[in-house]
């Protein structure tokens, strides 16, 4: 056998991490976004402890507000891949009925992710947490570790990260302190898409393009995924074909017109397009969080 | 060029197939912000077009708004950001960016800045395959282009790139170059560096990074985009000797049991025969479990499942290796160390030490010498500050498997963890163990401890009197002495001043000789323990770390710490020996409570709040304390009143 190629060094190295935190914290759990990136975490950790099962939960941190094909994918991989399924629901975000179009995507996510997740973390007394967020997402993910500190009222210290030097991680941690684990750091967007394509991992229908209906929302294509979307005076639903570079609360991510239906097609339309992919997401756009805000709050 | 190659358009498919053969490749950028750094990653990743439009167009905007090339594109954009990072206090010791070519993905570590750049070129450094190595072609070989190099050596990078940058600013001259790259090999030699390419470029310009530059015709040797795509990297030693460290038991049911790890050398076949070390157990390898199917072959890198034909006892932190080449196994060491906290290194004071999967408890000995990493001088040293490279003593409480970092990276690297705030506070390089190790074993012994003990009808223990200076330690643990004695018991008492006169006479009250003083007397009062005898410590003992480390000597129920609690206010006042006010007037240096620090217990044993009790109360407090927990064998303190604290 010769030397491994990239992707082979990824998932080995994706591996190694997942099996650390397993053996070093005492309650992990994986959060699960459905989106491709985390179909590839959920992939990656049924390899790295075959034959046993995976050591641990998939938590999804619900809004309640993710496209239904979403929900489908959700409870399909779960039982699939034989991982216990935890859903949290924001119980005041649920009664107050918080929602996009109503309190502005700030508020939302502030309120079902940020909160919603914090609530969970406590409620099941997990101390490490796997996200699938990679470093090239952009620049303030690049200089994120591996293993990232969150203290008990879940706030990132950046003034105390911890080196990482070869392949050693520092897992000791306080009593009330939490660790959120990035295992595909180092993956770019290519490399999830080849992955997803060599290892026919399946990924929810909305990322290959197909006829839907939109609207046009100030130049970002927002799909009419259930009755709940209100429509603004005279504004009717196109038809068009369209599909999603990423996947998160439909009314807060915009699609793009394309033809690709398979994979390899979407593989050429990225490489071909000149946009990065978090262009899709209106959350990135408010220009007062910047992420680096978000992530001492709380957000993932 | 690049992703942009017209395979994407015309067949995607033979596309993937060329892309999943590509390999990676880590390397690291050494230089500061004045080398033209950033503006050289900004330029491999536009070259590479890894930046989208909607990146692009930022940029642009950026670089009229805040841009240092009078409104033409500043790459250093692309990358920088971190200035206002700097500012809001955020510690970057490594940033990550990515690029691919058709031939390789890369990712870059850049480690910013001039603070804090030993620990963060370290870390950056420790994971990558080659490095570059910038210098601005005006100035040539500087102090920081050694320091680097050195740092770069120590890590054990082979494959170093010269990057010898600003070219255009030097009109392109060869001579310049030349000599550059000659006052750097001589340099170069002393450090052990073989094999170096040195390329003439222009990062702003873009002179021979992805393409020959026509103002170099001068230079033959490849663009640096060509050379880091085609260089010969090391495979993770593919060719040494076959080790794993087992991460994790993996046990699904009654009839499985394998060792999940990844193979950090050589290559592993079913068959082979394997050891597991420290306990050197032999068996032979049976599968190579994958949820892909078992493997006939798994080689370094790869992260696996093994079965074993034997039942042998095998836990995390084991080392499994090749029964014809195994590894080391000692518990003394001779390592290079890179101190990367706040925090100075103390001798003596234990701190976690991690190994690929096995953690322990360690202690530096002695640190041989320091070193400048400008001059490559030797400077004695008796602790470390952050960013001081040193050449050390190490033990571990329990004997593990190594090989020498210069053999191993993954066997021979570790990293020091504070036991207190488990911050990671060190990088470290096995160079080899020290044969004393080997040749001091335990002396067996047939009167042991227990039989001591039962001998004087009583337990052994030690009472761990715990206070600032003037809180009443002595005076109680006195107090405490002759009531034992009166009851016909056998004791002895530590007392930290009297100590000081004797054993430890030439220790002074530096943070480093606090430690080393606990450490003796912790020592000392084992061996009092193992004569079977009640011993009564009284040390200010300051730093928690230095009394977990008396505690961990002990057995478990044979150490009582009691905490002498006095405020400073109080101890200050009652001033017995007049040192509070000397050390106000700065009459002495480094005392407790007022110019170093006291951490108090946070769980001890027995707590006496000298505000509420006096001393005769605390003593008969104490004893009926030990009378409770058996300590007195049969032995009754007439009852009292006195209220618990």
């Amino acid at each position: 056998m010769s030397a491994l190629n990239n992707l082979q060094r990824l998932e080995a190295e994706s591996i190694h991490i997942m099996r650390e935190v397993v053996a070093e914290c005492d309650n992990p759990v994986m959060l699960y976004s459905i989106g491709k990136d985390s179909a590839v975490m959920l992939h990656l950790a049924a390899k790295a402890f075959y034959p046993s099962k995976p050591p641990f939960p998939l938590l999804h941190v619900d809004t309640t507000w993710k496209f239904k094909a979403m929900y489908e994918m959700r409870e399909r991989m779960a039982k699939e891949l034989g991982f216990e399924l935890l859903v949290h629901k924001n119980p005041e975000a649920v009664a107050k009925n918080i929602n996009p179009f109503d309190h502005g995507s700030a508020l939302h996510t502030d309120m079902w992710k940020t909160e919603g997740l914090k609530q969970a973390l406590d409620k099941y007394k997990f101390d490490a947490a796997f996200g699938g967020a990679r470093r090239d997402e952009e620049k303030s993910r690049a200089k994120e570790r591996i293993f990232s500190f969150r203290s008990a009222q879940h706030r990132w210290d950046p003034k105390h990260q911890r080196p990482e030097l070869w392949q050693l991680y520092n897992a000791k941690k306080h009593k009330g302190e939490s660790i959120r684990v990035f295992p595909i750091s180092n993956w770019t967007e290519l490399d999830i898409w080849q992955y997803i394509y060599l290892e026919k991992i399946p990924i929810v229908p909305l990322y290959y393009s197909a006829v839907r209906p939109v609207v046009n929302r100030s130049g970002t294509l927002i799909m009419v995924d259930d009755e709940r979307m209100p429509l603004l005076p005279g504004e009717k639903p196109m038809m068009k074909k369209v599909r999603f570079r990423t996947l998160g609360c439909y009314p807060l991510t915009g699609a793009i017109e394309s033809e690709a239906e398979t994979l390899p097609d979407i593989i050429q339309e990225m490489l071909l397009t000149r946009s990065s992919e978090r262009q899709g997401r209106v959350i990135d756009h408010d220009a007062a969080a910047s992420m680096e805000k978000k992530k001492q709050e709380g957000y993932f | 060029m690049a992703h942009v190659s017209d395979l994407i358009e015309k067949d995607i498919l033979g596309y993937l197939q060329a892309h999943q053969q590509k390999g990676l490749m880590r390397f690291i950028t050494c230089g500061s912000v004045d080398d033209g750094k950033s503006t050289l990653i900004g330029r491999l990743l536009y070259d590479s077009k890894m930046i989208f439009e909607d990146q692009l167009a930022a940029l642009e905007s950026d670089s009229k708004k805040v841009g240092t090339q009078g409104g033409e594109i500043d790459f250093a954009l692309l990358v920088d950001g971190l200035a206002a990072e700097r500012e809001q206090g955020i510690t970057i010791d490594v940033a990550y960016r990515f690029f691919s070519t058709d031939k390789r993905k890369f990712i870059v570590a850049d480690t910013p800045g001039h603070e804090q750049y030993t620990r963060n070129m370290i870390t950056g450094a420790s994971t990558a395959d080659l490095a570059v190595i910038l210098m601005d072609a005006r100035k040539g070989v500087l102090v920081q282009t050694r320091r680097h190099s050195f740092l770069v050596s120590l890590i054990g990078i082979k494959n170093v790139v010269l990057a010898i940058n600003k070219m255009d600013l030097v009109g392109y001259s060869q001579e310049t170059f030349d000599k550059i790259v000659a006052d750097y090999r001589a340099f170069a030699k002393q450090i052990g560096f073989e094999n170096i390419l040195a390329i003439p470029i222009s990062g702003l310009k873009g002179d021979n990074i992805t393409e020959k530059s026509n103002a170099t015709p001068w230079y033959k040797g490849p663009t640096l985009m060509h050379h880091l795509e085609t260089v010969q990297i090391e495979e993770r030693v593919k060719s040494g000797p076959f080790r794993m460290w087992v991460q994790w038991v993996n046990r699904p049911d009654l009839d499985f049991r394998g060792f999940s790890g990844q193979i950090v050398s050589g290559v592993v076949r079913p068959g082979d025969r394997i050891r597991a070390l420290p306990s050197a157990r032999e068996s032979v390898v049976t599968r190579i479990v994958t949820k892909d199917g078992d493997l006939s072959e798994a080689i370094a890198g790869q992260s696996v499942t093994l079965t074993l034909r034997d039942e042998i006892d095998i836990s995390r932190g084991d080392l499994l290796a090749s029964s014809d080449s195994l590894a080391g196994v000692a518990d003394q060491f001779n390592a290079t160390l890179v101190w990367m906290n706040d925090t100075q290194l103390l001798p003596g004071r234990p701190y976690w030490l991690k190994i690929g999967a096995r953690t322990i408890t360690a202690s530096v000995t002695e640190i041989k010498h320091k070193v400048n990493v400008n001059t490559l001088e030797q400077l004695a040293a008796k602790s470390l500050e952050l960013n001081e490279i040193a050449s050390v003593n190490l033990s571990v409480d329990l004997p593990i498997p190594f090989d020498a970092y210069t053999e191993n990276k993954e066997t021979g690297g570790f990293i020091l963890v504070d036991r207190m705030t488990n911050a990671t506070v060190a990088a470290g390089m096995i160079q080899f163990a020290l044969r004393r190790s080997q040749n001091i074993h335990w002396q067996a012994v047939d009167v042991d401890k227990g039989a001591r003990a039962a001998l004087k009808g009583q337990k052994a223990c030690v009472l761990w009197f715990t206070g600032l200076s003037g809180s009443g330690k002595s005076t109680i643990a006195n107090l405490v002495e002759q009531q034992l004695y009166a009851l016909g018991r056998h004791t002895y008492m530590l007392d930290g001043d009297n100590v000081r006169h004797g054993l430890n006479r030439d220790l002074g009250f530096s943070d480093t000789d606090r430690v080393e003083n606990i450490r003796r007397v912790a020592e000392v009062s084992k061996l009092m323990v193992d004569a079977g005898l009640i011993t009564l410590v009284s040390f200010i003992s300051p730093f928690r770390a230095e009394r977990r480390l008396a505690r961990d000597l002990m057995q478990a129920g044979e150490f009582f710490e009691v905490f002498v609690d006095t405020p400073l206010a109080e101890a200050e006042r009652r001033d017995p020996k007049g040192l509070y006010k000397k050390a106000r007037k700065g009459e002495v240096k480094n005392f407790t409570g007022i110019d170093s620090p006291y951490e108090a217990p946070e769980n001890p044993e027995l707590r006496i709040d000298t505000t509420q009790m006096t001393a005769e109360e605390a003593a008969a407090y104490i004893l009926r304390q030990l009378e409770e927990r058996g300590m007195l064998m049969g032995f009754r303190v007439a009852e009292d009143t006195t209220p618990t604290a």
